[in-house]
């Protein structure tokens, strides 16, 4: 009990991964009818503004004090991060070590940048060509920027750690009233958890309660309709694009301490996150979602030895498994509606 | 003859003798000159043009006569890789065993993965492809270990049983070979300033290769070929023509997952060595790159790109920052400093680079791809002297 | 006993009772035209035939066996061919090659792996098509992509695609919708030698009263889902219900 309670946290942030990232293809999808390939190098963009973020912060001046000596016998060549000496070094360090969540900041506007340049200057070129060659753009793309990040930031995973006060674990069963110890949950998971769920209720609430947002339902219903009716969907879809890719972006930031990022980590995610439009429903939000939680979740308890004994090499293939029995069963997946992207 | 017409077996003439002369085709540079680095007449880079020319007349076979993009091809690639080391452990280290059980296994896995796939179309099969490839490779680096050795790759090792040759062996492991012929053979001409070699191993590959194009074209004249290009124009129609799309896609599908399974299995019978990267998403876009540079739905377009793309891997990987400064010399130093730095993150290692903006170019300035840039600058030759240059259909669609 | 048989057929979308209660017979060899207002449920009832849609209630026969929850090509194997308002032909295809497909189809079936047979040796086809291409007066035209053509051409060409099966039973959705005035006269013609042939069952869906009166055997004229009249064409244009129903709503609408 306790086991399938910690699997099924353990899942909820991978989850919340997939669902970020498949809101963003969702949205995209449902309003432009465009499949981005390239949606998983934003998702990368996003994590290494993180990197970028923390480089930044440490960038130093050196100073040579000559009262010390290092072990050579030279004088001691000291780093001082410029934002220790602006602020003081007490702030200047408390920022260091919030330099994760500080990434969103430069994150945000740097996605809707990114987003709507992409928009702008490539996909927008490509709303009448055929799928294939919007799939086989993007994922040029794709291929471009994960190179260039590559070239940037080198091959290695790069490990950047969360605030020291959220790197510790939860020991949530305590919390609930269970044993103490027996369900820790590290603190960063739960806050990355939390905070995809506010992303997920933002973006919805913007759907729900904006004239823009009804707009872009609508058009996600009947795209043909929409711009007869004479409302310029044009501009809309670059924000749209713009939304998608700050929502990937961030839960790109937010991720890196969780897994150190890497440059091919976007198409990773990119696939499994297709797989999770799947089987939620290619056009639904919601579907997009609950399938990416489902999936988080299912694939956690695929780790659980007590499944790989049973059945090993679960863990690897349950999400494909499961898209396998979904489309046999229910084609248009659990949430999807009749005529989308069919033909 | 051979089922075909004259202008058709004309052209797989022409196909067969430049196969067979590229050895000496692809060398055309004096050793001695500096321009040497250039020439292609390598065995290991003919053996793999050829190997790729029949992964993307394959490939085409489905994509550009059904419209259906595949970006899962890959995984059969890898195997047919496996199924020929296989072979080699278990039975002899002759290739002929390996490479028809890499064909069989590549169509039966397409079978799997096509028949799952096919049940959407557009979009949906594309990521369905993808989504089965990356668990493929997936498996292929964890659970699947005893079988394919994980990341470390599989290779043919002293210890296999190798029940038909063991004696063979002695003390190293032997070479792949055909009935005793080493793919490793190769036989020097040196004239008129030049190195030409003539390996077994390309031979091997470029003889099967040709004939696979030969298989391509007849598929390509034939009513199948006629309702799979059907199912790319007009599939409503073809339904209501009272035909079973499904069907036909499915052995297309299984098909070009042949094809692959034979380039898969040549590959490994030419280098016998396969670990799982080759089973990776770059691979299966790397295919679907060829095919569109060359021309997608031409028959020799797949061809010229996988040509084309390991030609320029092979020149590109080896240009470093030495090469490009001598290339630059002549400008002042700033300017050299800036050329290089320009250009340097698209070579030696940053080919994948050139690879992604080759990628974008083409699906944006040259969605027909190579074969039709070429007949765009042949018109434009055609009609300044004669001022004849209306295409007829029939020659797009011969080609 | 017709060939075609529809009964007691009822079909909802949500609250819309798109057909209600329509019973046809179509006799072997005539040519029945279906008319009605729009939104009476002419394509519903189309759409029925072919098997795309189930009705709630009720049965669609076609030659004593049922055509419904059949797949499309299926329903072509029974020997229906279908025209839609639209022309759908393969566009990329060249003329002659639209017209070789189904000839293909009518020979090998729903599928047959012939990927090493040539299509220029298989003369018996080869011949029949280019037979047809200049029964239709396309031969000129036949090494032209099919998206190439005018309107009419493609409209002529999409027949000949049909009738290259020798159908029991065509069925032309608005054959003249959106065309030129000479086309439609055009098409008018070739239906008309269609009929003459005498050999093959026609269900007309259409608007145009022109068409309709020049060809038809028959009229059933359907309003709010309903058949209101079935009779000859001569006893159709006078009835006072139709009228009504039609006529009178048409000079309402101008």
């Amino acid at each position: 009990m306790d086991a399938i309670l910690l699997q099924t946290l353990n899942g909820l942030d991978k989850g919340s991964a997939y669902a970020l990232i498949a809101l963003g293809l969702t949205l995209i999808f449902g309003t432009l009818g465009v499949v981005n390939f390239a949606h998983g190098a934003v998702f990368m963009i996003g994590a290494f503004c993180a990197v970028s973020m923390n480089r930044l912060l440490h960038l130093s001046y050196m100073t040579v004090d000559p009262t010390k000596k290092d072990f050579l016998g030279n004088p001691m060549k000291i780093q001082t991060p410029y934002i220790e000496a602006w602020f003081g070094h007490d702030t200047g360090a408390a920022l260091l070590n919030w330099s994760v969540p500080l990434a969103l900041l430069l994150a945000l506007p740097v996605m809707i940048v990114v987003g709507v340049v992409m928009e702008r200057g490539l996909i927008k070129h490509f709303y009448k060509r055929p799928h294939a060659d919007q799939i086989l753009v993007t994922f040029g793309l794709a291929i471009v920027l994960q190179e260039i990040v590559k070239q940037i930031f080198g091959a290695n995973p790069i490990p950047t750690p969360a605030p020291h006060a959220l790197a510790g674990a939860l020991d949530l069963g305590a919390m609930i009233g269970l044993k103490a110890g027996a369900v820790v949950y590290p603190t960063w998971r739960m806050i990355y958890f939390l905070f995809s769920l506010i992303v997920i209720g933002g973006v919805f609430s913007f759907l729900q309660f904006t004239t823009f947002g009804m707009v872009v339902r609508a058009g996600m219903a009947d795209r043909e309709t929409v711009g007869l009716l004479g409302i310029n969907i044009d501009k809309r879809f670059s924000i749209m694009f713009g939304l998608a890719a700050a929502v990937a972006g961030l839960a790109g930031v937010m991720y890196t301490p969780i897994n150190a990022p890497n440059y091919h980590m976007g198409m990773d995610f990119l696939v499994l996150s297709f797989v999770v439009v799947v089987v939620g429903g290619m056009g639904s939000l919601p579907g997009a979602v609950a399938a990416g939680f489902l999936l988080g979740i299912l694939e956690s308890y695929g780790s659980m030895n007590a499944v790989k004994s049973l059945l090993p090499g679960i863990d690897q293939i349950i999400i494909y498994v499961i898209a396998i029995v979904v489309l046999l069963t229910r084609p248009r997946g659990l949430m999807g509606r009749k005529g989308v992207m069919e033909d | 003859m051979l089922g075909l017409s004259k202008k058709d077996l004309m052209f797989l003439m022409i196909v067969t003798a430049l196969t067979l002369a590229a050895p000496i085709l692809l060398n055309p540079f004096p050793e001695s000159s500096a321009l040497a680095q250039f020439n292609a007449g390598y065995p290991d880079l003919m053996q793999r043009i050829a190997i790729f020319a029949i992964f993307a007349v394959g490939f085409n076979i489905l994509f550009g006569l059904t419209g259906y993009l595949s970006f899962g091809h890959a995984a059969f690639v890898g195997v047919g890789s496996y199924a020929t080391i296989w072979m080699f452990k278990l039975l002899s280290m002759n290739i002929l065993p390996g490479i028809l059980l890499s064909v069989t296994l590549g169509g039966i896995f397409a079978y799997l993965i096509g028949f799952v796939s096919l049940r959407r179309s557009g979009i949906y099969f594309s990521i369905l492809t993808l989504a089965f490839a990356q668990m493929c490779f997936n498996l292929a680096y964890s659970v699947l270990t005893p079988l394919t050795n994980g990341e470390s790759g599989l290779q043919p090792e002293l210890s296999d049983p190798r029940i038909l040759d063991a004696a063979r062996a002695g003390g190293t492991v032997a070479t792949p070979n055909l009935f005793g012929l080493g793919m490793n053979a190769t036989w020097k001409v040196e004239a008129l300033g030049r190195v030409f070699q003539f390996n077994a191993g390309y031979y091997v590959c470029g003889v099967i290769s040709v004939l696979m194009f030969y298989l391509a074209l007849r598929i390509f004249r034939s009513p199948f070929g006629m309702m799979l290009r059907a199912i790319k124009s007009n599939q409503h129609r073809l339904n209501y023509t009272g035909l079973n799309s499904r069907p036909y896609m499915l052995t297309a599908f299984v098909i070009s997952g042949m094809y692959a399974g034979l380039a898969g299995g040549l590959l490994a019978a030419m280098d016998p060595l396969a670990g799982p990267d080759r089973m990776q998403w770059t691979a299966s876009g790397e295919v679907v790159l060829m095919t569109i540079l060359g021309g997608t739905g031409t028959l020799l377009g797949p061809v010229l790109g996988a040509g084309f793309i390991k030609y320029f891997e092979n020149i590109f990987s080896k240009i470093n920052d030495t090469v490009l400064h001598s290339w630059f010399s002549f400008l002042p130093k700033w300017l050299e400093d800036i050329c290089v730095a320009i250009i340097h993150p698209f070579v030696g290692q940053g080919w994948n680079l050139t690879l992604g903006v080759l990628f974008m170019g083409v699906v944006i300035f040259l969605p027909g791809g190579l074969i039709e840039g070429g007949q765009r600058i042949g018109r434009l030759w055609r009609r300044k002297p004669g001022g004849n240059g209306a295409p007829s259909a029939k020659n797009a669609a011969a080609e | 006993m017709g060939i075609l048989e529809v009964k007691g057929v009822n079909k909802r979308f949500g609250g819309l009772q798109a057909l209600g209660d329509v019973n046809l017979s179509v006799a072997e060899n005539t040519v029945h035209a279906i008319i009605g207002p729009n939104g009476a449920g002419k394509s519903t009832l189309l759409n029925c035939l072919v098997g795309k849609l189930i009705p709630d209630t009720g049965s669609v026969l076609f030659s004593g066996q049922s055509v419904l929850g059949r797949k499309p090509h299926e329903i072509n194997q029974m020997g229906i061919s279908r025209v839609f308002q639209t022309p759908e032909i393969f566009g990329d295809l060249t003329v002659l090659e639209n017209v070789l497909i189904p000839c293909f189809a009518k020979r090998d079936g729903a599928y047959r792996l012939h990927a090493f047979e040539s299509v220029a040796d298989e003369r018996d086809i080869t011949a029949h098509a280019e037979q047809m291409l200049r029964d239709v007066k396309m031969w000129d035209k036949r090494d032209m992509l099919a998206r190439a053509l005018s309107r009419g051409d493609k409209r002529r060409l999409e027949m000949a695609m049909c009738l290259s099966q020798h159908p029991k039973l065509l069925l032309l959705d608005e054959p003249t919708a959106g065309m030129a005035r000479a086309d439609t006269n055009n098409t008018i013609d070739l239906l008309k030698e269609i009929k003459a042939r005498g050999d093959i069952t026609m269900v007309i869906i259409e608007h145009d009263m022109h068409v309709v009166f020049s060809l038809a055997d028959r009229i059933t004229v359907l309003a709010q889902g309903t058949p209101l009249v079935e009779d000859v064409p001569a006893n159709i244009k006078g009835h006072p219900k139709v009228q009504e129903a039609y006529l009178g709503q048409a000079h309402q609408a101008h």
